[in-house]
């Protein structure tokens, strides 16, 4: 062994996990040191180009890892330990997979030969992450080690992205082999995602979008995976076309909201506007989204007189839940930049103004209104204020689960992409904490927002302690109803308001809850206090949590009763209670 | 319809199901086949058939052979899901490709004596079955042929004495000078 001190490409696994981090740019880790990952931490220690961000619970690392991916466009990368350790990521592994979010989770692990010896802290990591990562590994020779780290990264990165995990056992961290920096014939040759588009199928498109009388576009979270440029594309797609355009929830940001072609965001609780818009259009291009079922309402009433174009980076979204007419399978920047060369070639801006008449009486219905209160605060107008005083800075917003994340969706702004975190596949409350101290590692001069609700935060409320450590002054923004808000709307909604187990009894005072953390409380409870308060957050240079004391019994509308499609949305004008009832007593029997 | 409240839109679909044979190459790595079988399992398809074994030793290159219900927007579905698997170099519908030959081996042990004994025998010269272990009260056959086959001969060793059946599950090829 000692005559190997020479070759520099002689190291422990230990330390060819820290190579290989800096030879991929990794600037920053969230983990959480134990037993089966102490060789790792000591190299950490040893070193000073990578920074390590201890959390709480290793669920808090990896969403911390998650939103700091969402906001650059870099994998984030997590170290935890085997055992617990491991099965504590299986919550934002999933999340990952879900909202394709590129991480690169490390996990130690018993040494080889106690493997399946139900040794101390072992757990099957490779089996149990296996269905909630894009790929994983279990090293069991240190030689294989900087060839399967390096795949790692390039399959988080590549494709549609997503989380993997590289499990190494503690005699391969501390083995001595061969490290080599990263190159091609790392990754399996039977990994290529298709980047570039059909050039027939584009030029197909092309020539539906320009004969198209009621056209619409719906984009999601796959243009903001793509990277900047797409979101650019897309912004010139509609200038050139001229077309509406509305968004998923996970793809908030890549068309601004100001823009005039914006209907806002579609889906369960998505505007009137933009979902009468998908169900009566002639032509839908679908822009890197999945046809998810809070989108569609039900299936058999889905936009039934359109010819639909769905652009997507992975093939297994193509007709899973609806049939297109025009599937592109490739980068959504790469085709949109392919399709625009195309259509300004061969088309020309169609003439759609009947169709904007008919989109502007929709708009008129206002679906987004509700009554005006100086009483209390009404959670829609608590995110309206924060957006307004929030507006012309430097903004990352994150949230938990829940009305408050609806409303967050509905009323704030977003004029950029990757200014906005959720957690919208697998919708885990207690996503928006962490997220956002991921976030504010990543932009530390940047304001970074958690729009939260009382049930949610409570469920990472400890990543406070890891804001205060490491000095970073993440702002969350509690819409405090003292419900599960959105399980209460349900239960008014769906089942006779019998309230079972949504009220919080017992909520911990979050002003000294935050002081407790070493952090900043501040609360708000009438709405003539709400600005001063807000102003305040923003001002304090600390972590801060925010009691914003709601309405507690607000429903979030408008809304698709569940079973009904989208032409049958429930505004909220017309929500009186007969009308709900009416909406859905239908439901009970057909829901 | 009558369906419970929820917050899932309910609905049935009543497109009609087909049998599909799949033959994917895989990587051979550990975990490979944990892989494929649980995508089926995680994701509520079927396996009605499977079989699997390294076909390519020099590059560790593994053929799994499937045979999968579902209606047509399931199978593909399916084929996708599989596609994009890291390990997965190919997938091929062989029902799709219409030009595929699928057999099917089977152990078949009969025991019985007799006019059982003899009949036994008799069927299994019709269906081109061996024998490749015999006593005084028991026969094992060895069949190879496709799957209704062998069920048929299965069927028909019930009465005479069937004591076991092992079988391989589906392998499949396609016709003609092309690998897949």
């Amino acid at each position: 062994m000692s005559d190997n001190s020479h070759d520099p490409s002689q190291m422990t696994g230990a330390a060819m996990i820290v190579r290989a981090l800096i030879d991929h740019g990794v600037k920053h880790i969230f983990g959480y040191p134990g037993g089966a990952v102490l060789p790792i931490y000591d190299e950490i220690f040893q070193q000073s180009e990578v920074e390590h961000i201890l959390v709480r619970h290793e669920q808090g690392a990896g969403h911390a890892a998650e939103g700091y991916a969402r906001s650059t466009g870099k994998p984030g990368v997590v170290l935890v330990t085997s055992g617990p350790g491991a099965t504590n990521m299986v919550t934002p592994l999933t999340d990952a997979l879900m909202d394709s979010i590129p991480l690169v989770c490390i996990t130690g692990q018993v040494p080889t030969h106690l493997i399946g010896n139900d040794a101390f802290q072992e757990c099957d990591t490779v089996g149990i992450t296996r269905p909630c990562t894009k790929h994983n590994w279990l090293v069991r020779d240190v030689n294989d080690l900087a060839k399967v780290l390096h795949e790692a990264f390039y399959v988080a990165s590549t494709g549609r992205p997503g989380p993997v995990v590289v499990d190494v056992p503690k005699d391969v961290q501390f083995a001595t082999g061969t490290y080599h920096p990263p190159r091609k014939s790392d990754v399996h040759i039977s990994y290529a995602p298709r980047v570039k588009g059909d050039a027939g199928q584009i030029r197909k498109a092309v020539a539906l979008l320009a004969s198209a009388k009621r056209p619409v576009i719906y984009s999601g979270g796959g243009v903001i995976n793509s990277g900047v440029e797409a979101s650019k594309l897309l912004r010139e797609l509609v200038e050139v076309t001229g077309f509406p355009i509305t968004s998923t929830l996970m793809g908030l940001g890549a068309y601004p909201a100001s823009g005039k072609s914006w209907l806002g965001m579609l889906g369960m609780h998505g505007t009137y506007e933009a979902n009468m818009a998908m169900h009566d259009c002639d032509v839908m291009l679908c822009v890197g989204a999945r046809f998810d079922d809070r989108i569609t309402g039900r299936t058999d009433a889905f936009s039934p007189g359109s010819k639909k174009i769905h652009i997507d980076i992975d093939p297994s979204s193509i007709n899973k839940n609806i049939r297109v007419d025009i599937p592109i399978i490739g980068d959504v920047g790469n085709v949109l930049g392919d399709l625009l060369q195309v259509f300004k070639a061969e088309a020309k801006k169609p003439d759609i103004k009947p169709w904007w008449q008919e989109i502007a009486k929709w708009r008129a219905r206002n679906s987004l209104s509700y009554k005006k209160n100086s009483d209390v605060i009404l959670p829609q107008y608590a995110i309206q204020r924060l957006f307004e005083l929030t507006r012309g800075r430097d903004t990352y917003i994150t949230t938990e689960v829940g009305q408050h994340q609806m409303w967050a969706a509905q009323f704030f702004g977003f004029e950029e992409p990757h200014r906005w975190m959720t957690s919208g596949g697998l919708g885990t409350m207690g996503y928006g904490l962490p997220a956002a101290l991921g976030v504010q590692v990543a932009h530390p001069d940047s304001l970074v927002i958690d729009i939260g609700g009382d049930a949610s935060v409570q469920m990472t409320m400890q990543e406070m302690s890891t804001a205060v450590q490491h000095e970073l002054p993440i702002k969350v923004f509690i819409l405090n109803n003292q419900y599960m808000g959105m399980v209460r709307q349900w239960q008014q909604l769906l089942h006779g308001n019998r309230l079972s187990h949504s009220y919080s009894e017992a909520l911990p005072d979050f002003v000294k809850l935050a002081e407790a953390y070493g952090a900043v409380g501040i609360r708000a409870i009438k709405p003539g206090d709400l600005d001063g308060a807000i102003k305040e957050m923003i001002s304090v240079k600390r972590p801060v949590l925010f009691d914003c004391r709601v309405a507690a019994l607000e429903n979030c509308f408008p809304m698709i009763p569940s079973g009904k499609a989208h032409n049958e949305m429930l505004l909220p004008a017309e929500a009186n209670d007969e009308a709900t009832a009416a909406a859905f007593a239908g439901g009970k029997a057909l829901v | 319809m009558n369906q419970p409240a929820s917050a899932y839109f309910m609905e049935e679909r009543r497109d009609p199901v087909e049998s599909h044979t799949l033959s994917i190459l895989v990587q051979n790595e550990p975990g490979v086949l944990a892989r494929v079988i649980g995508l089926f399992s995680g994701r509520g398809y079927n396996i009605e058939s499977l079989t699997v074994s390294e076909t390519e030793s020099k590059k560790h290159v593994s053929r799994i052979t499937i045979v999968t219900t579902g209606t047509p927007m399931v199978i593909e579905q399916i084929k996708h899901q599989l596609d994009r698997m890291i390990p997965v170099y190919r997938v091929v519908d062989m029902t799709l490709t219409g030009r595929s030959i699928e057999r099917e081996l089977a152990m078949v042990k009969v025991r019985g004596g007799g006019d059982n004994r003899v009949e036994a025998l008799r069927l299994a010269d019709a269906f081109r079955a061996r024998v490749i272990d015999a006593t005084t009260e028991s026969f094992v056959f060895e069949i190879t042929g496709n799957s209704a086959k062998i069920s048929q001969f299965i069927d028909l060793m019930r009465p005479l004495g069937l004591v076991e059946v092992s079988r391989t599950g589906v392998a499949a090829i396609g016709r003609g000078p092309e690998g897949m």
